[in-house]
């Protein structure tokens, strides 16, 4: 118990310092995460809609594929993004190995699943009489997936807010494709992981919390962005 | 008949829905400016024949002259052709923004400047002039459906095609909408086909009614002669109420 008083007290210092290790790690752990989660939304929406809206042979075969995505083992991503970016693989020449890059890759393919998999469920559940009136109105294929979206905003925001809850989260594949290295790949996970096995609870909690924090303050804003709007309130 | 005065002219028509014949038309022609009433028990094939009307499906076999354009399964219209008509369905479908928003969406998808003092006579006409900044999502039934066909008349359709618009509607409500169809066909020359189960509103409304069966036409004809001088069996039982489906 005194360990956890301790922790939080040195924590606490550490926060309202402004620390320079502390306040490196956080910017790394955003930037990556939230470049990762930049992408995830810009390829995980648009697909999301697509497979919600449209229906062709073998759709069945992909929605399986992308529920395995959503559910797939973070750290076999971390292994198979380490294998690919190795100097073996197909993209060692990028040299992008122990880098954010390789992370932001790896953060990627672990959340776009699921933006596209709750953004597919949200869209699905908008009335399928609107998607007729609105082609009746004269939209065309583009303003109807747009509007369909305006429609299902909650649950877009709910996709987005899930990927990115996976992946500010996740220790194993950034550590494996990341390297952990200090001022360069170190982000706030894999942070608390070093500082518990070296005995430094005290900077372990303080990321701990500072993680805690980023993760609610993320998701309020999200969940206050469209205001009382959206059919599911 | 003039030949400019037809605006659709269906040739042939056969729609098939899981290897069933739900629709097949030999002749049909839609004059411009009138009410058509289509009528016949559920399952005829109404609503699949507005369908095909708004270009939002093709036939399978036939060919829709549509403006002195023949389509068909083939050849769709173009998305300019296809924005020269609309429909109100029986359930009104509106985006969870707010009545002014709903009714200038079609406007804005067109890219055309919105005239928010015709939208307020608009509707000041349909009694919503209170309604204006409310969520369309929270509106009765009634007035959800108002908006539904404010929102059609907004950028003046060549067509008006309406999907029993009236049938969940209390009394007060089928007068607005009744009235408002009339008021605005005398000022425009739109051209309306309407689908009813209320023979005393085709009776209101129609130019010609059109019985329509097992996705065939029974009988099509002029009001007064529809109601009063019934040619075929089956259209006396459907107005004496013994055609069920
Ligand atoms: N998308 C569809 N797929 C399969 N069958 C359909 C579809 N739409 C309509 N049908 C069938 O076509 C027939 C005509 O339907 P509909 O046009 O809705 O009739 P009405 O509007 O006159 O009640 C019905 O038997 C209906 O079950
Ligand atoms: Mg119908």
């Amino acid at each position: 118990m005194d360990l956890l008083i301790e922790g939080l007290q040195e924590a606490i210092s550490l926060l309202i310092t402004f620390d320079p290790r502390v306040i490196n790690i956080i910017l790394t752990s955003l930037q990556v995460t939230g470049t990762a989660l930049f992408f995830a939304a810009l390829i995980g929406i648009p697909l999301g809609a697509f497979l919600g809206l449209s229906d062709f042979p073998g759709k069945s075969i992909i929605e399986a594929v992308l529920y395995t995505g959503m559910g797939f083992p973070p750290v076999a991503i971390g292994l198979l993004v380490f294998i690919t970016f190795s100097s073996a693989g197909p993209f060692g020449f990028l040299n992008w190995l122990f880098t954010t890059r390789a992370m932001i890759i790896a953060q990627i393919i672990i959340s776009f699943p699921l933006v596209a998999g709750f953004t597919m469920t949200a869209v699905n559940s908008v009335d399928s009489n609107l998607l007729l009136q609105l082609k009746a109105l004269g939209a065309t294929k583009r303003q109807v997936v747009l509007a369909i979206l305006k429609e299902s905003r909650l649950g877009v925001l709910v996709s987005v807010i899930a990927g990115f809850g996976a992946i500010i989260s996740e220790v194993g594949a950034v550590m494996m494709v990341g390297g952990n290295i200090e001022r360069s790949t170190r982000v706030l996970t894999t942070a608390i992981v070093l500082e518990t096995r070296k005995g430094n609870f005290g900077l372990a909690i303080s990321f701990g919390i500072i993680l805690l924090t980023i993760t609610f303050v993320v998701n309020f804003c999200m969940s206050i962005l469209p205001g009382r709007g959206g059919r599911n309130d | 008949m003039i030949k400019n005065n037809i605006v659709y002219m269906l040739n042939n028509i056969s729609k098939i829905y899981e290897g069933r014949d739900v629709l097949s038309i030999n002749q049909l022609s839609i004059q411009k400016g009138e009410i058509f009433c289509l009528v016949g028990p559920s399952g005829a094939g109404k609503s699949t024949l507005l369908r095909l009307l708004n270009f939002l499906e093709a036939p399978d076999q036939g060919e829709i002259k549509f403006l002195d354009q023949v389509y068909s399964q083939s050849k769709q219209p173009s998305l300019d052709i296809k924005r020269k008509v609309t429909t109100v369905f029986q359930r009104p479908a509106l985006m969870t923004s707010s009545v002014v928003k709903n009714i200038a969406y079609p406007l804005k998808i067109r890219g055309e400047e919105v005239d928010y003092d015709q939208i307020d006579q608009l509707l000041i006409k349909l009694g919503l002039e209170d309604l204006k900044d409310q969520r369309a999502d929270k509106l009765s039934g009634g007035e959800a459906q108002r908006v539904s066909l404010a929102r059609a008349l907004i950028f003046k359709p060549e067509v008006l095609l309406l999907d029993e618009p009236t049938s969940n509607l209390d009394p007060a409500n089928i007068k607005i909408i009744e009235d408002i169809i009339i008021d605005y066909i005398k000022t425009n020359k739109t051209t309306i086909v309407m689908v009813t189960h209320n023979l005393f509103q085709a009776k209101r409304l129609a130019d010609r009614v059109g019985l329509l069966h097992d996705g065939s036409f029974i009988e099509v004809k002029e009001k007064e002669g529809f109601f009063n001088n019934p040619e075929q069996e089956l259209t006396k039982d459907y107005l004496a109420g013994r055609l069920i489906c």
